[in-house]
């Protein structure tokens, strides 16, 4: 038998796995089902002339593999910092950087305590870093590992963070982004920004209880550096991504759907591609999410019945449609300058707004009002879009999966939704649009084979993170099936262009010998 | 919209098909439930009920225990995964006694597989499976569905049991195999009988359409009526000391199915319960393989075991230790004083000498002497096989009388 | 009579239940105890009151499951006149005509269950087992002080000790099931295991009560335990009516109280706890008296305690912050309704026992998370929850022969409906509650002699409880445990030396349940080096 790992899917964490398990020696085989890699932050055109990818704004890949993975050399530009500007359809917007917000009408108060909140969070987060870069640790039967990291992470949160922030941190880490800004913030505009963090790509509003979490994990990225929209968009990401693979000797194969995983008396022994082509391998990587890798790739004969029914159970309720428009011209937003819409322009006006807008999805309806973030990457990077024409790229929260009337039936009517929206922000931009493009959860969920077609592959919510993320005995990379492992968003510490789950599993990999 | 079904709430016992024949056989009218479904503790003296099944022939109710119908293209392969023991042989026209266990390798109930027809298959199980069963279809095309009351079933069991069925009408009984099953005929409708009992002796189990359930109630004590040989209805009290002569367990009774255990370490797996010769790691995945795979790289830490307790006086919940007054080492789980080898027979659980069972444990037992209680010590001895395993039970043809 | 010299051993404000379970403790260790309420009448929110003439309304909390065993034992309360009737069963109406009932008896039970789904009667088997692990864990905490993780001293380390203990007796697999179930919500804890819209409403239903959440918000199953664990004669789970109405808790926790030589001092409102030298000395009433005691404790919730009755300056600046930010919004309404009969609910069979139980009329989960979505949006629910029980079946004191008494707890109901409430907006969510009955019980507006219709705004008005949150402080995360009432406090100690918290804003929360109290006395005795009163929890291994 070959000594081979085979590593299924080119997403980013895919890209990162098997470039960390060929420097160390693994012969490696990336397998992308699609035409090219990188997943929702592949670039690809969807009009002629236009291109955009699904993940547009980078804001969070990991120093650390950064550096390990030489990106840098291998061609990736982070680009320019990008601000998040918090639109009001009076044009009287916000500017949030990392710690600074500006906006007229912002009191003295919410000016300074805008700082302490992110510096906050963000030392929370940093608290967290011990247990982010490893495998979560197990609560029972720890290994060497698990309790250095758990001792590492009481240091650091008793210490790191000291005894009024540590029981702070305790006190809002598991309840709602709302009650906390209430308890904070005095402006409804500055707080629906803020929200919008929280709750964005998730299925929450920001009173559902997890969304100080899932805005920690949004923060987490802070710590690495800013965010940015790349030169080339995220397409340049995956060059970069894919060059470093192909330097530390990975062999990719695109058009190469995995059907199946193979098992025999629970050990991996290869996977066999649609069409039926077999591929021997010792080890096996998923970057697939948990539902796609153990339900539909290895199939539930293969492992214990609770198992399966808790990897069903996984919540990953999609619920941001993207739509990319080719546009005539630069569109026009009241009250904002060219430089301004290089940003990343965010439509949350207030909490009420945006839980709202969630509300709708709890019933499989569609916001009537949706959060937007707004991008327009053609303004970075000309060869996105033809001359004197440009890409407007949204996110548009929240398009349930699970939409009643189905999306071939509400499509259209959730575009039109969206359009009325930005009308109010930027009037006239409607008659400026020449094609357009909308991916609902659906799309995404059977374009790129994410389950529910979710941001972060599950839910991030307390129930599961990290040693129950995404399920208890599949959540330190190793599987019930021995030299299967999963290697995405699906995966500790969850979503976002991040690439530690990749770094992680790769970590775990190697120290397990493989198996 | 059909109107609302009603439940009757002032019947705390359902009713099952034999119904009107128990309440009417029933001397002392002594109730129980058994799965929900009012069953009789005892009819008459539990003295001629156990001689009932020993000696000529005893009839109990069946209905209440859990059945399940499973069909589809995946349904060997299900059972294969749903439980430790290699099914994928069983042919059509036989039986297996299985056990199922959850993720960690728990014991969650026992049961039986009947293949009834090609591809056609009941599991009868002792407690409500249904979801379990469900949960474990991940993968697999296959139909499961629950027909306990939708099946009248007898249990005929004794000595003369088989000389009673074919007085009764039924052909094809003398070269029906232990763990075999037959499609029959009584009197007009279709009768499946199995070889198989809960009594350690000869025996059948009869399952028919409850459409016929009086029928074939009535076509069995027609026998007696006929004065050809005795048949008496077996109550739970006469059927507690069988199964113990047997050396049959009972889930929820001697161990605690895992899916209804509370604390941590109080469920066990099959090693733990003296089946591990139901679990086969030979044949492809079920659940709770890996557990069970894990768990045998250790010494099992306790095991039941079935032990001859010496003396006359019942081990009645008693501690078990290795010698007297010395260490304890386990508690009786279930006992009977056994009129046909007059002796006292126990389940017990034991802690193993690093997975060595050892032979020979003490009982503490106390006793009543008009109201003033005692305790004494007495000995007990392992024993691996059937306290009760007469020859008739398994003699292919039976023997005739 | 009260001498107003006299420099008392310690003080408590107010007479709910766990001030006065604080008190009987106290006194019982020998300390010299006055008890201060505002009211005519002792109770708090455990209060029975006769609002229309011969009738008695429990009419804030209206069952008791919680209240600790130990606690009833170690007072003797039932020599106090003390009885609890269990409650027996519960239905959910159903929009097509039909129902869900829970049965007492198992058999009956299993059979109802399964009229609605089969695999559901199967799953019961496995949702109980799995309650009843996190029952057994959680209801060891309740007579506990909890530790403070950021402490140091040697007791909060072997308090830890302790907990981490219980914990690891759970199995690995357990352990991360316990914490899915403390985390998530109760609609997808029980979507796991039950398929049919109705029992899935039927279960979800005591995860809202009280409580400013949704059935799908993360944090509600763990809620569900709050009305799941406690017992009633050892039959964990069930609810139980106080003879007489709650009022006869409270009743028999005075007598206990008196007992002992502790006093009761009612239409005595506190002004202030007055603090000299960074300690409190006694308290100042609404009148002016001054009453002196060398310790204080304050049965009031947080925010009323910090806020209302205690000095800024006598207080650290992030108490006070602290106080304000204290999450106590009130979710419920509560009508309590004189009838002149019994009223008949043509869903049910005749002669069927469920009436004795809860009856609800939401039947879906989506029904239940939109009401939740109304009070998101500080109005009353359109299509309410109602909690309804009808003590006066087998509770012959509470009104006339022949007459009954209906106790419907509402949720949700807000705060602040937009504009503030008047008069007319109460009756108008009152007759929101009376048309959904109505819907159900055709004769049920004929029967009607009297309604008292509670918004948060009468809850807090008259009994004192903030926002009327009936838990006295929200049962989230950020308020459970070393948490509650904020962290650093969790221990009932206050931020003034000599001053104690012993209300429902303490660990372990609200319900009548008395462990607050019974805590916080016995952290008081330890400070002052008495033998403790307190009892053990009794342990059910």
């Amino acid at each position: 038998m070959t000594n081979q790992t085979v590593v299924i899917g080119g997403g980013h964490n895919g890209l990162v796995c098997a470039t960390y398990l060929a420097k160390a020696g693994h012969k490696v085989l990336l397998l992308e089902a699609r035409d090219q890699l990188g997943g929702p932050a592949s670039t690809t055109e969807f009009a002629e002339g236009f291109k955009s990818s699904v993940a547009h704004v980078l804001h969070s890949l990991n120093n650390k593999v950064a550096t390990d993975l030489q990106l840098g050399q291998a061609g990736l530009e982070r680009g320019e910092a990008v601000n998040t500007i918090a639109l009001s359809a009076d044009g009287n917007h916000l500017t949030l950087a990392k710690n600074v917000v500006s906006g007229n009408g912002l009191s003295e108060s919410d000016l300074a305590t805008y700082a302490n909140f992110k510096s906050d969070f963000q030392a929370y987060a940093k608290a967290l870093e011990p247990l982010t870069m490893n495998k979560p640790p197990r609560l029972k039967d720890m290994d060497t590992q698990d309790k250095f990291t758990l001792g590492k992470l009481g240091f650091k949160l008793r210490f790191g963070l000291g005894k009024d922030n540590m029981r702070e941190f305790l006190r809002v880490g598991g309840i709602n982004i709302y009650d906390v800004l209430k308890d904070s913030f005095e402006s409804e505009a500055l707080m629906g920004a803020i929200a919008f963090d929280a709750v964005m790509g998730h299925h929450m509003g920001p009173r559902t209880p997890n969304t100080v979490l899932s805005y920690l994990n949004h923060v987490r990225g802070e710590i690495y550096g800013d965010q940015s929209i790349p030169k080339g968009g995220m397409g340049q990401v995956v060059n970069a991504l894919e060059s470093a693979a192909k330097k530390a000797g990975v062999t990719i194969r695109t058009n190469a759907k995995v059907a199946k995983i193979k098992v025999e008396n629970s050990q991996v022994t290869g996977v066999q591609l649609e069409g039926g082509e077999q591929i021997a391998a010792t080890t096996v990587v998923s970057n697939a999410d948990a539902k796609q890798t153990f339900i539909n790739l290895v199939g539930g004969r293969q492992l214990d019945a609770m198992f399966s029914h808790r990897v069903k159970s996984v919540r990953a309720k999609g619920n941001v449609a993207k739509l990319h428009f080719a546009v005539k011209g630069l569109p026009k937003f009241t009250g904002l300058d060219e430089n301004q819409l290089c940003q990343r322009l965010i439509v949350c006006p207030s909490l009420r707004y945006a839980e709202h807008a969630f509300n709708a999805a709890k019933y499989g309806e569609f916001s009537k009002n949706p959060i937007l973030e707004i991008t327009i990457p053609s303004l970075k990077d000309a060869s996105m879009a033809p001359d004197g024409h440009h890409v407007v790229s949204i996110s548009a929260s929240f398009a349930p999966y699970q939409l009643k009337q189905g999306w071939q039936q509400g499509g259209d009517d959730f575009i039109a939704t969206v359009l009325s929206v930005l009308e109010q922000y930027a009037p006239g931009i409607s008659e400026q649009i020449v094609a357009k493009e909308m991916l609902s959860p659906v799309d995404i969920e059977q374009q790129y084979g994410t389950s529910g077609g979710h941001w972060h592959h599950g839910e991030i919510a307390l129930d599961q993170l990290f040693m129950m993320r995404p399920v208890y005995g599949a959540a330190q990379y190793d599987t019930p099936v021995d030299g299967l492992f999963l290697c995405g968003a699906t995966a500790h510490p969850g979503g976002g262009i991040t690439g530690i789950p990749g770094h992680n599993a790769a970590k775990r990999i190697l120290s397990m010998g493989g198996r | 919209m059909s109107a609302t079904q009603h439940l009757d709430f002032t019947q705390i016992y359902h009713h099952s098909p034999f119904h009107d024949r128990i309440e009417a056989i029933s001397q002392v009218k002594s109730w129980s439930a058994w799965n929900g479904v009012q069953t009789a503790r005892v009819f008459d003296t539990v003295a001629s009920e156990y001689f009932a099944a020993r000696s000529t022939t005893s009839v109990m109710d069946l209905t209440p225990m859990e059945k399940y119908r499973i069909t589809g293209p995946d349904a060997n392969e299900y059972l294969n995964h749903l439980v430790t023991r290699d099914v994928s042989k069983l042919k059509p026209g036989r039986v297996s006694y299985v056990v199922w266990c959850n993720d960690e390798g728990k014991v969650i109930d026992d049961g039986t597989i009947f293949h009834l027809r090609e591809g056609e298959y009941r599991l009868c199980a002792a407690h409500h499976q249904l979801d379990w069963l469900l949960l474990s279809a991940e993968g697999y095309d296959v139909e499961i569905e629950e027909e306990t009351f939708d099946i009248a079933a007898l249990s005929v069991q004794g000595p003369t049991s088989c000389s009673v069925l074919t007085a009764a009408g039924i052909d094809g009984l003398d070269s029906l195999k232990p763990f075999g099953l037959i499609h029959a005929n009584l009197n007009g409708f279709e009768v499946c009988v199995s070889r198989t009992g809960f009594t350690g002796d000869l025996g059948y189990e009869l399952w028919c359409d409850p459409e016929h359930a009086l029928a074939m109630w009535d076509a069995i004590f027609d026998v007696k009526a006929r004065g050809l040989y005795d048949v008496r209805p077996l109550g739970l009290e006469a059927l507690a000391m069988v199964r113990v002569e047997a050396g049959f367990i009972l889930p929820g009774d001697d161990f605690n199915p895992a899916d209804s255990t509370v604390r941590a370490g109080h469920d066990r797996s099959p090693f733990e319960l003296g089946l591990g010769w139901l679990v086969n790691f030979d044949k492809p995945y079920f659940t709770g393989k890996k557990a069970l795979l894990a768990e045998k790289q250790k010494p099992t830490a306790r095991q039941m075991v079935k032990l001859v307790v010496e003396g006359n006086k019942l081990p009645v919940d008693s501690f078990l230790f290795d010698r007297k007054n010395g260490k304890r080492v386990g508690t009786i789980k279930a006992y009977t004083w056994s009129p046909i080898l007059k002796a006292n027979l126990a389940f017990a659980e034991i802690d193993t000498k690093n997975g060595v069972v050892p032979q020979e444990v003490w009982a503490e037992i106390y006793y009543s002497k008009e109201l003033e209680w005692h305790s004494t010590w007495a000995k007990c001895s392992v024993t691996d096989k059937p306290f009760w395993n007469p020859e008739r039970k398994s003699m292919t043809p039976p023997s005739a009388f | 009579m009260v001498n107003t010299q006299r420099n008392y051993d310690a003080i408590v404000i107010g007479a709910g239940h766990n001030g006065l379970t604080n008190a009987a403790f106290l006194a019982k260790a020998g300390l010299d105890v006055l008890v201060l309420e505002k009211n005519p009448e002792i109770g708090g929110a455990t209060i029975s009151r006769e609002l229309h003439e011969g009738w008695k309304y429990s009419n804030c909390s209206y069952v008791c499951s919680l209240f600790r065993p130990e606690i009833y034992q170690a007072l003797d309360l039932g020599r106090h006149g003390l009885e609890v009737v269990p409650l027996q069963g519960s239905t959910t109406f159903m929009q097509n005509g039909d129902y869900f009932g829970s049965y007492h008896q198992g058999p009956i039970n299993r059979r109802e269950i399964r009229r609605h789904s089969k695999r559901d009667a199967d799953a019961a088997v496995r949702f109980n087992a799995d309650l009843m692990k996190w029952c057994r864990l959680i209801r060891g905490f309740l007579l506990r002080t909890p530790p403070d993780p950021a402490s140091f001293k040697m007791r909060d380390a072997m308090e830890f000790a302790h907990l981490l203990k219980q914990f690891y007796k759970l199995s690995e697999s357990q352990i991360y099931e316990f914490i899915r179930f403390f985390t998530m919500s109760i609609a997808e804890y029980l979507e796991m295991y039950f398929e049919s819209d109705v029992i899935l409403a039927h279960y979800s239903g005591g995860s809202i009560i009280g409580t400013g959440l949704g059935v799908y918000s993360p944090g509600t199953a763990y809620v569900l335990l709050h009305h799941a664990m406690g017992d009633v004669d050892g039959n964990v789970g069930s609810w139980g009516f106080a003879r007489g109405g709650m009022g006869s808790i409270s009743k028999a926790i005075a007598g206990a109280l008196q007992a002992h030589g502790g006093a009761i001092r009612r239409d005595a409102e506190v002004a202030k706890i007055n603090v000299s030298g960074g300690k409190a000395t006694g308290v100042t009433l609404t009148n002016g008296e001054e009453v002196n005691a060398k310790i204080v404790i304050s049965n009031l919730d947080v925010q009323r305690t910090f806020t209302k009755i205690m000095e800024e300056k006598d207080l650290p600046e992030d108490v006070v912050t602290k106080a304000k930010n204290f999450k106590i919004r009130g979710s419920s309404g509560k009508l309590n309704i004189a009838l002149d009969g019994m009223p008949s609910f043509p869903a049910l069979p005749k002669g069927s026992p469920l009436t004795l139980g809860h009856m609800h009329f939401t039947d879906t989960l989506e029904r239940l998370e939109r009401a939740y979505d109304d009070w998101k949006d500080d109005m009353w629910s359109q299509d309410p929850y109602v909690d309804i029980v009808i003590p006066t079946q087998y509770d012959p004191t509470m009104a006339p022969p022949g007459k009954h008494m209906m106790s419907v707890f509402v949720q949700y109901c807000p705060v602040e409906p937009e504009g503030g409430w008047t008069d007319e907006k109460r009756d108008a969510f009152g007759a929101t509650v009376i048309n959904q009955i109505a819907d159900y019980s055709p004769d049920f507006k004929d029967l009607l002699l009297h309604a008292e219709v509670r918004t948060p705004r009468e809850i807090e008005l008259e009994v004192g409880l903030t926002g009327g949150n009936i838990f006295q402080g929200e049962l989230t995360l950020d308020q459970l445990m070393f948490n509650r009432p904020f962290p650093g406090y969790a221990q009932y100690r206050g931020p003034v030396k000599g001053m104690y918290m012993c209300s429902s804003s303490t660990h372990p929360g609200g319900g009548v349940m008395g462990a607050p109290g019974a805590n916080s006395a016995r952290e008081i005795l330890r400070d002052l080096g008495k033998d403790n009163t307190v009892p053990e929890d009794f342990g059910d291994d």
